[in-house]
């Protein structure tokens, strides 16, 4: 049986033979220019940050802000300009951006849909509401006119857990909803805004029963913007999204055969079921840790991704840091461009960066009907 | 003794029995076809054997441990499993392919891996489309790519759902020539399950032929008789020596 006419195997043989030049060689040339493209976003970043740092209402100089950065100036107003209002609100938005479009990009591949994200999800409205409901019934904050912020939260792990509840309830009815037979991509999103709707909901009725100070409290609060952090709020944001880097870095080799599809990653090991569920813990706590302390910031998580994706493919080494870098530096750069544009007003980032999000949104729900 | 599949009894949870306590036995090398018609449980069964499907009572032993209670990267390790329905992403062949060897890595892919995977695509002649997106390939080279992750997933058994469904005639013949000379050489166990009655003669060493989710018959090509045949697929055939291989030639559905 094992006497094989030679016909084919010629036609298999010739063909390594023409082609001499070593595919993982060319494989790992394919894989360097995505490093490089990686190491290229990381310093657009370090540069935004900079430029973030340097512009505002003084506008400051950057050889001034970087010999302040590292501790070697000696003005007292800039080094307080710039460590406790600029780098701050700065390194917000850039964790916020990696955090919201890290969990996109997750919530993508988990539930294998292109219209996952944080805000399509509902995942946001349901950690405002969590939040809301922190600040309003359970008292976690109060709103409080100071020179740099308008909120301040008094409990922030309160409010987090709050928030947190919000976003869990929500992400597993969706996982819930996603692991019903036939459950398309439409449905999914559909009944996200469906959940969205449901929080909006309660978040009114809370706010129906607010007095003037907490109604507007509640009102600024739902403006996602990161000129509201501390160091304390950086701090916590940094930790939990470095936490969920380290944990969708662990999984990338899980989602890549998730992508190939779900028989074959679990004919590869993988327990697609956990996976899943992990990951959605995962990106629910991340969203739900920048939701309570920036508010809702919508269509980072939806667009960077997709921006990631197009541009260096769907590999996961590489598509989970891309988008957090992606998401980083929009956001930074929305958030510099917020605070330019109406000068002396300051725009919530969230504002801006739904006017440049629901285009987006929309050119990506036209090409996939193509 | 390497694969012994004992008794496994399976169903759905409505209570439809798809497996009756059916049972084989694997030698390393050599390549066993499960032939059926459809719905017979054929992928069940393969399905059963990596512990994908956890059957209602029986058992599968590899050495004489039992799969179902090795953690799923060990039986990774010991199963290569290729689906009926083969599934295109946004990602190259060669990260496709190099998946298979997830099973075996730790945190990144060493550059033996990558040669593992630049052999397997050679093999299988796709080295032209290592860096074409999956999604962009034909049904049959995406076939191709799924056969190459079995491969350099370098499993002791190999279980294949009709890994020929898509493929023109020279890929049939070329992807079990591939095989059969993984079985030869490396001393892999092969399940396959096979449509074609023709190719599954030319290349396997024993079959097992199911009907309603039980064993009807078992044994070397040699031992399929045309009674089985027209008893399991309800098609009245006739099996003629030509060049000195068994063919099956189909007469008529039997009324």
């Amino acid at each position: 049986m094992a006497a094989c006419p030679s016909i084919a195997w010629n036609s298999v043989d010739s063909m390594s033979s023409l082609d001499e030049e070593r595919l993982w060689v060319a494989y790992g040339n394919y894989l360097a220019g995505k490093v490089i493209f990686l190491a290229g976003l990381s310093l657009l970043c370090a540069g935004l940050l900079i430029m973030a740092v340097s512009l505002g209402p003084v506008r400051l100089p950057v050889p001034e802000v970087l010999r302040t950065l590292v501790g070697s100036a000696s003005d007292e107003r800039l080094r307080i300009i710039i460590f406790n209002i600029r780098l701050p609100q700065a390194l917000a938005a850039l964790l916020a951006g990696a955090g919201l479009a890290a969990a996109g990009a997750a919530m993508q591949s988990i539930l294998r849909n292109p219209l996952g994200s944080p805000f399509t999800l509902g995942l946001s409205q349901a950690g405002a509401f969590g939040a809301a409901f922190a600040v309003m019934v359970l008292g976690s904050g109060f709103m409080q006119p100071g020179q740099t912020t308008v909120l301040t939260i008094v409990k922030p792990w309160l409010t987090t857990a709050s928030a947190f509840a919000g976003c869990m309830l929500i992400s597993l009815v969706i996982i819930a909803i996603a692991g019903r037979r036939g459950a398309t991509p439409e449905v999914m999103v559909l009944s996200g805004v469906a959940l969205g709707a449901l929080c909006s909901a309660g978040t009114m009725f809370l706010q129906y029963f607010a007095d003037d100070v907490q109604l507007a409290a509640m009102l600024f609060w739902s403006f996602g913007d990161s000129g509201r952090a501390g160091w304390r709020e950086v701090a916590i944001m940094a930790v939990m999204v470095a936490a969920a880097l380290l944990f969708f870095a662990c999984n990338r080799w899980n989602y890549n055969a998730m992508a190939a599809g779900d028989e074959t990653a679990r004919s590869l090991g993988v327990r697609v079921e956990r996976v899943r569920l992990l990951g959605m813990i995962t990106a629910s706590a991340v969203t739900a840790c920048i939701v309570s302390f920036l508010g809702i910031i919508g269509f980072v998580g939806l667009i960077c991704p997709h921006v990631v994706r197009r541009l260096i493919g769907d590999d996961h080494r590489f598509v989970m840091p891309g988008a957090a870098l992606v998401g980083a530096a929009l956001l930074l750069a929305a958030d510099t461009a917020a605070r330019q544009l109406l000068a002396p007003h300051v725009l919530p980032v969230a504002i801006l960066t739904a006017f440049l999000g629901a285009p987006a949104f929309l050119s990506i729900l036209i090409s996939r009907q193509r | 003794m390497m694969l012994e599949v004992d008794k496994l009894r399976m169903g759905y949870s409505n209570g439809r029995i798809i497996l009756h306590d059916l049972g084989f036995t694997l030698q390393p090398g050599q390549i066993l076809t499960i032939l059926g018609p459809n719905g017979v449980g054929k992928t069940s069964l393969l399905r059963c054997v990596n512990a994908m499907l956890r059957p209602w009572s029986g058992q599968v032993l590899l050495d004489n441990i039992k799969v179902a209670a090795m953690a799923k990267q060990k039986i990774a390790r010991n199963f290569g499993y290729v689906s009926q329905r083969a599934e295109g992403a946004g990602m190259t062949a060669f990260d496709a392919v190099l998946l298979g060897r997830k099973p075996h890595l730790r945190w990144h892919s060493s550059r033996a891996d990558l040669q593992k995977t630049d052999g397997a695509l050679r093999r299988l002649g796709l080295a032209h489309l290592a860096l074409r997106r999956t999604d962009e390939l034909s049904g049959g080279e995406l076939q191709k790519v799924c056969i190459a992750r079995a491969l350099v997933q370098e499993p002791r058994v190999l279980l294949l759902d009709e890994p020929t469904s898509s493929l023109d005639l020279k890929n049939q013949l070329e992807i079990l020539q591939i095989i059969r000379r993984v079985a030869d050489e490396q001393r892999v166990g092969v399940v396959i399950t096979l449509h074609d009655l023709n190719l599954a003669l030319r290349f396997m060493d024993r079959f097992l032929l199911v009907r309603q989710g039980r064993v009807f018959a078992a044994g070397s090509p040699e031992q399929l008789t045309t009674e089985m045949i027209s008893a399991v697929y309800d098609v009245q055939v006739d099996i003629v020596r030509h060049k000195g291989r068994l063919l099956v030639v189909p007469d008529q559905p039997a009324s």
